[in-house]
C-alpha cells in the first residue's frame, strides 16, 4: 500500500513538474493591456459602446469601468476573444448597446448630395471624399459601417447598404448540427 | 438540386456496428466466465444491461437529447458488459444496480454523454463499488470444479436478489477469494509464491484456475477485433508489454516473492482490460504514440498495484489514472504533420 | 519499370468505379447553342472582358484578358456572337452567380488566326511561358492555378518535373482516356515543359489501376524515340494523386508545410495540362476544350466527352442518355473532393474534370458525437489529428484548430469517409478555414481603420493646436501693442 501511495505521489509530482514547466516555458510576455484589448476591437469607431471610439472603450475595459459585452460590431466572437484575454466568462451582448447586424457600408445618393461636408466631419476614418459644394462619395473599402454619417446629412442622402456577397467573399458555413451531435 | 459537402462517399460502419462488434468479441469470454463461475455472471450481465439502458434513456430524456440514436449506439451495453464482467459472480443485485447507474449517470451522461466522458464509465462504476463496498466486491466464487457445486440459473438469481443461499448450501461453501487475492494474502504472510500456489486449489497451471481460459478467450476476442479493425494494436500490446516487462523483471529478481509473468497475463482482468477496457476510445489516448504510452502506463500501474497496492487487481485504478493523463499525453505525442520538420 | 517508391501516411483503398466510363471511346460533345464563359475559371484575379455585347467572335479569340500576374485570359471556344455579359450561374459550391460572357454559336467553328511554334527548342523559356499564359492554360487537374507560373523556376534549380497522371479519385477517368487516346500530345507537352524548366529528370506518375494508359504512354515514348522520361506506376491508394502525396511517393521528399514543390526542386503538372501546353505552343490553339468524364449512377451511358469550355452541363448529361431534370445531385469533380453544383445549367469550365450525376444525394446519416476512435487520424494523409481539428472547429476555437495545423489539411475527405460517427469533418475544416481567413481580413481592415482613425485624431489635434497657436499669436500681438516695451516678447 505504502509503495503504491509513493508511486502515485511520484506520478503526481512528475505531472506537476511538467505542468509547472509548461506554465513557465509558454508564458506570454505582454504589451500593455489597453493595446491588447484595442487589438481585439473591430475599430468601427461607431461609439455604440457609449465611448467615443474603440480605444477609449478599450481603456475603460482595462480600468474596469466598462463591461466586455458592449460592442455590437464585434459580435459574439469579439466578446469571446475579450473574455479569453481577460480570463473572464463570456456573456451575451448587452442589448442596450444594439444588436449584431450584417456588415454594412454607407452609400451616398450622389445626385441628392448638396456638398455640405457634414458627413466628412462625422466620419471617424476619413472614408468620405468630397469638398464643399461638391458631391461626396464613400470609399467603400475604408468605410467601417459605423453609421455616424447618416444622421448629420441634412438631405438624408446617405443610407446603409449590406456588403454584397460574391464568390470571393463567400465562405463555408458550419454544418447544421444534427439531432445526434453535441449540444 | 440537392447539395452536399464532400466527400460524397462514406465507407465507415456506424458507431452502433462498432459497439456491436465489441460485444460479439466479448461473447467467448463471457461464456467461459459463465462456465467457470456459474449463471450468476449471466444474471449480472442482464441486470447491468437493463439498468444501463434504462438509466441512459432517463438521462437522455432529462438532458433533452434524442433517445433513440443514443440508445441504439450500443455504448451503454458495452459499459454494462464490462462492468458486469468485473463484478463478483453472485454480487447482490443492488451492487450491480448502483455500479451501472453510477457509470452511466455520473461517469458518462453528466459529463456530456457519448464521446465526452473523460473516464472509462465501467471502471469508474467499478471503483466506486470497490471503495464503497469492499466486502461484497471481494467475495468471489470458487470455480465450480473446485467447489463442486453448480448453481442453476434460478438458484443464482435467487442468491443475487434475496441474498439467501439455496437450501443445503452455504455461501461460504461456494465462495473463495480470487487467485490474485489469495496470492496476495499468502505473500503477506511471508510465504513464497510456490507455497501459496500449492496451498490453495484456486490456482491453475498458468494463472488462476478457469481464469486462464477466460483470459485466453478474451485474448481471442481481442485479436478478432484487431483483425476487424475495431481496435488498433497499440494499446493492448503496450499494456500487456508493460505488464510483462514489469512482472518478468521482478520475477527474475526474486521468484519467491514475485509471481511469474504468465500468471499476471492470465489472471484477473488482464486480457479483458487490455483489449476491451483500456481500448475504450473515448477516454483513451488517440494519437498512435500516445496510445503506446497510455497502454504501457496501464500495464505498469497494474503491476504496481497488484504487487504492492492494497487491492488484488489493479486494472480499474490503472485505467482511471491513465484516463486522467490521456489529454496531456495526447498533447505531447502529436504525430509529425506531413511536410513539417522531422 | 522498377523504381524505389515511398509511402505517404494514411490513405484509403476505394473502389474505383472507373470501368463504367472507359468502355466507350471519347467523343466530341455536340456544339451547344450557347456558351457561357465565366471570367474567373482559375486561381487569381478575374479576367477583364475585351469584347462587347453584339460583337462577333472567332473560335480561339481572346474575349477577356488576364488581369495582373496571377490570372489567365479566357477565349471564345467557338465562333459566334457575344449576346450577353453579366452574372450567370457558375459551378461553385456557393451556388452564386458570377460574371460571364455568353456567346451564341453560329455553327461555323471558324478559327481566329493561329500562330503555331512547331519548333519550341529554338525558343527562350520566357517566350514559351508567355505563349502558355496567352493560351489561358491553368492546371487541369482541378486546382486551376495558372500554369505558366509553375513553369517558372524562379531562380531555383528544378531537378525533377513530375507529371501527375495518378487520377486517384474514384469515377474520374478523363486523364486515363486522354493518355490512352492522345499519349503523343502529352509527351510533346512534357518536352516543352521540361525545356521551360531545364529539369534534369522527368517522371510520369500513374496509379497502377490504369494499365492501358500506362501502356499507351510507354508505346508513345518508344515510337517517338524519346528517353529521359520515366513512367512509374504507383500503388493505387487515395489520395496518391494529391500533389504532395505523389511527390512523396515518387521521390521520398516532402513539400514543406506552407511551401511549394519548387522549394524542394520539384515541379508537378497534370498530364492534361501537358497536352494543352503542346496544343498551345505547337498548334497555336488556346485552351478552349477539355476531356470531361460524365458518369455516376444517374448516367445511363457514362463516358468521356471532349467538351468546349462554356458548354452547359445539362447538355452533356443529355448526350450521355440522362434526363437533366431527373438529376437531383450533380457533383463537379470526384466523390471525395468534388462539390455539388446547384444547377445543371452551369457551364463546364477549365477545371471541370468530371461530372458525377445521381438522382438523389447520398443519404446522409445523422452525425453522432466523436468517439475519438482515431480512425480519421489513421486515414489522414497529412498525418493530422482530424478529431482534434474537429473538436476545436466545432467549439469555434479556431486558433486552437490552427495550432493543430488546420492549414496542412488538404481536404481530401479520407477522415470523413471513415468516421463511424458520420461527422462532416471536412465541412468543419472548410468552415474553420473560412472563418480564420475572414478574421484575418477583418483584422487587417480593423488595423487600417485604426490607423486612419488615429491619423484623423492627430490631424484634428494638429488643426486645433494650429488654431490655438494662431489665436495665441493674435492675442499676443494685440497685447504687445498695448503693453510697455520692456515686457514685449523678443
Ligand atoms: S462613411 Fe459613414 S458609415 Fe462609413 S465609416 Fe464613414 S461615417 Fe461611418
Ligand atoms: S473518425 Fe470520427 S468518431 Fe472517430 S475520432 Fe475521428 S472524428 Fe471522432
Ligand atoms: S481532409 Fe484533412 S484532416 Fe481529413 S484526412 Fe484529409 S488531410 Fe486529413
Amino acid at each position: 500500500m505504502l509503495s503504491a501511495i509513493l508511486a502515485f505521489t511520484a506520478l503526481a509530482a512528475a505531472f506537476g513538474l511538467i505542468l509547472g514547466f509548461a506554465a513557465v516555458r509558454f508564458k506570454v510576455e505582454g504589451d500593455p493591456l489597453v493595446d491588447k484589448i484595442d487589438a481585439l476591437l473591430p475599430q468601427t469607431q461607431c461609439g455604440q459602446c457609449t465611448y467615443p471610439g474603440c480605444r477609449p472603450y478599450a481603456e475603460a475595459i482595462a480600468k474596469g469601468e466598462a463591461d466586455i459585452n458592449q460592442c455590437p460590431p464585434g459580435g459574439e466572437a469579439g466578446i469571446i476573444a475579450l473574455a479569453d484575454l481577460l480570463g473572464r466568462d463570456p456573456k451575451p451582448l448587452n442589448a442596450r448597446h444594439g444588436a449584431v447586424k450584417p456588415k454594412m457600408v454607407a452609400v451616398i445618393d450622389e445626385p441628392l448630395c448638396i456638398g455640405c461636408t457634414l458627413c466628412i466631419q462625422a466620419c471617424p476614418v476619413d472614408a468620405i471624399l468630397g469638398a464643399a459644394k461638391q458631391m461626396h462619395t464613400v470609399i467603400e473599402q475604408e468605410c467601417t459601417g459605423c453609421e455616424l454619417c447618416v444622421a448629420p446629412c441634412p438631405v438624408d442622402c446617405i443610407r446603409m447598404a449590406p456588403v454584397q456577397q460574391d464568390i470571393r467573399s463567400w465562405k463555408w458555413q458550419a454544418p447544421l448540427e444534427a439531432a445526434g451531435s453535441h449540444a | 438540386m440537392q447539395t452536399s459537402s464532400s466527400p460524397h462517399l462514406h465507407s465507415a460502419a456506424p458507431v452502433s456496428s462498432v459497439m456491436l462488434r465489441v460485444i460479439y468479441a466479448l461473447i467467448p469470454g463471457v461464456i467461459a466466465t459463465i462456465w467457470f463461475f456459474g449463471w450468476g455472471v449471466a444474471v449480472n450481465v442482464m441486470l447491468a444491461a437493463i439498468v444501463a439502458l434504462a438509466s441512459e434513456a432517463v438521462m437522455l430524456a432529462a438532458r433533452g437529447r434524442p433517445i433513440k440514436p443514443f440508445l441504439l449506439d450500443g455504448s451503454a451495453l458495452v459499459t454494462a458488459f464490462l462492468l458486469a464482467l468485473s463484478l463478483p459472480p453472485l454480487a447482490p443485485w443492488w451492487i450491480t444496480l448502483i455500479g451501472t447507474a453510477f457509470a452511466i449517470v455520473v461517469a458518462k451522461q453528466l459529463y456530456g454523454g457519448l464521446g465526452c466522458n473523460p473516464f472509462n464509465p465501467a471502471m469508474a462504476g467499478y471503483v466506486v463499488l470497490l471503495i464503497s463496498f469492499p466486502r461484497e466486491m471481494t467475495q468471489w466464487l470458487a470455480p465450480e470444479t473446485v467447489s463442486g457445486h453448480a448453481l442453476s440459473f434460478a438458484q443464482a438469481a435467487q442468491v443475487i436478489f434475496s441474498g439467501a443461499a439455496p437450501p443445503g448450501l452455504t455461501l461460504d461453501a461456494v465462495s473463495a477469494a480470487t487467485p490474485l487475492d489469495t496470492l496476495k494474502t499468502h505473500l503477506h504472510l511471508g510465504e513464497t509464491v510456490e507455497a501459496a500456489r500449492r496451498a490453495s486449489p484456486v490456482f491453475g497451471s498458468l494463472g488462476g484456475l478457469g481464469w486462464e481460459w477466460i483470459n485466453g478467450l478474451f485474448l481471442a476476442g481481442g485479436l478478432w477485433m484487431m483483425y476487424k479493425k475495431v481496435i488498433t494494436w497499440h494499446i493492448p500490446v503496450a499494456l500487456l508489454g508493460g505488464l510483462l516487462v514489469m512482472s518478468t523483471a521482478f520475477h527474475l529478481f526474486n521468484g519467491d516473492a514475485y509471481v511469474s509473468p504468465a500468471f499476471h497475463l492470465f489472471s484477473g482482468a488482464a486480457m479483458l482490460g487490455a483489449f476491451f477496457i483500456a481500448t475504450d476510445p473515448v477516454s483513451a489516448c488517440t494519437t498512435p504514440r500516445g496510445k503506446l504510452y497510455y497502454g504501457a502506463g496501464i500495464g505498469i500501474l497494474t503491476y504496481i498495484i497488484r504487487a504492492w497496492g492494497g487491492y488484488p487487481d489493479g486494472i480499474a485504478f490503472a485505467v482511471l489514472l491513465m484516463n486522467m493523463a490521456a489529454p496531456l499525453i495526447d498533447h505531447y505525442t502529436q504525430p509529425r504533420v506531413f511536410g513539417h520538420k522531422k | 519499370m522498377n523504381a524505389k517508391l515511398w509511402r505517404f501516411p494514411g490513405g484509403l483503398h476505394l473502389s474505383g468505379h472507373k470501368t463504367e466510363s472507359t468502355r466507350l471511346p471519347t467523343q466530341r460533345a455536340r456544339l451547344p447553342k450557347r456558351l457561357t464563359l465565366p471570367l474567373h475559371q482559375h486561381i487569381g484575379a478575374e479576367a477583364k472582358p475585351v469584347v462587347a455585347v453584339g460583337e462577333r467572335v472567332l473560335k480561339g479569340q481572346v474575349i477577356a484578358r488576364a488581369e495582373g500576374y496571377v490570372s489567365a485570359p479566357v477565349h471564345a471556344s467557338s465562333s459566334g456572337t457575344v449576346i450577353a455579359a453579366g452574372d450567370f450561374p457558375v459551378p461553385h459550391p456557393s451556388g452564386l452567380s458570377a460574371p460571364c460572357i455568353v456567346i451564341e454559336t453560329d455553327g461555323a467553328e471558324q478559327w481566329c488566326e493561329r500562330h503555331p511554334t512547331p519548333d519550341y527548342t529554338a525558343q527562350d523559356p520566357s517566350h514559351l511561358r508567355n505563349l502558355i499564359r496567352e493560351a489561358g492554360i491553368v492546371g487541369l487537374g482541378g486546382a486551376g492555378f495558372p500554369s505558366f507560373i509553375k513553369l517558372n523556376p524562379l531562380g531555383k534549380t528544378v531537378d525533377t518535373l513530375i507529371l501527375n497522371a495518378a487520377e486517384c479519385e474514384p469515377y474520374i477517368t478523363c486523364d486515363d482516356m486522354l493518355m490512352r487516346e492522345r499519349a503523343a500530345e502529352i509527351i510533346h507537352g512534357i518536352r516543352i515543359m521540361r525545356h521551360a524548366l531545364h529539369a534534369a529528370h522527368c517522371i510520369i506518375g500513374i496509379e497502377d489501376n490504369k494499365p492501358e494508359a500506362y501502356a499507351a504512354l510507354v508505346r508513345a515514348l518508344r515510337e517517338l524515340r524519346i528517353d529521359g522520361i520515366q513512367v512509374i506506376q504507383v500503388p493505387t491508394r487515395y489520395p496518391a494523386g494529391g500533389e504532395k502525396q505523389l511527390i512523396h511517393v515518387l521521390t521520398g521528399r516532402e513539400v514543406p508545410s506552407n511551401g511549394l514543390p519548387v522549394h524542394i526542386g520539384i515541379v508537378c503538372h497534370n498530364v492534361a495540362t501537358a497536352a494543352a501546353v503542346h496544343r498551345a505552343v505547337q498548334l497555336g490553339e488556346p485552351l478552349i476544350s477539355r476531356y470531361v468524364t460524365i458518369t455516376g449512377p444517374g448516367v445511363p451511358e457514362p463516358r468521356n466527352l471532349e467538351v468546349l469550355l462554356g458548354t452547359p452541363m445539362a447538355e452533356l448529361l443529355q448526350q450521355c442518355g440522362a434526363d437533366p431534370s431527373s438529376i437531383g445531385h450533380l457533383v463537379m469533380g470526384g466523390p471525395m473532393m468534388g462539390f455539388s453544383v446547384h444547377t445543371s445549367s452551369a457551364p463546364v469550365v477549365k477545371t471541370t474534370n468530371c461530372l458525377l450525376a445521381a438522382e438523389h444525394a447520398p443519404a446522409v446519416q445523422a452525425a453522432m458525437p466523436c468517439i475519438r476512435c482515431g480512425a480519421c487520424a489513421e486515414a489522414c494523409p497529412a498525418n493530422l489529428l482530424p478529431q482534434q481539428l474537429y473538436w476545436h472547429a466545432h467549439a469555434k476555437e479556431f486558433d486552437k484548430a490552427q495550432n493543430y495545423n488546420l492549414f496542412d489539411c488538404i481536404e481530401c475527405g479520407c477522415c470523413a469517409a471513415v468516421c463511424p460517427s458520420h461527422i462532416p469533418l471536412v465541412q468543419y475544416y472548410r468552415y474553420a478555414k473560412g472563418e480564420i481567413w475572414t478574421r484575418e481580413r477583418e483584422k487587417q481592415k480593423a488595423d487600417v481603420a485604426r490607423a486612419r482613425h488615429e491619423f484623423r485624431l492627430a490631424r484634428l489635434a494638429q488643426e486645433k493646436a494650429e488654431r490655438e497657436a494662431r489665436h495665441a499669436q493674435k492675442k499676443a500681438e494685440l497685447a504687445g501693442k498695448n503693453a510697455p516695451r520692456e515686457t514685449a516678447p523678443h
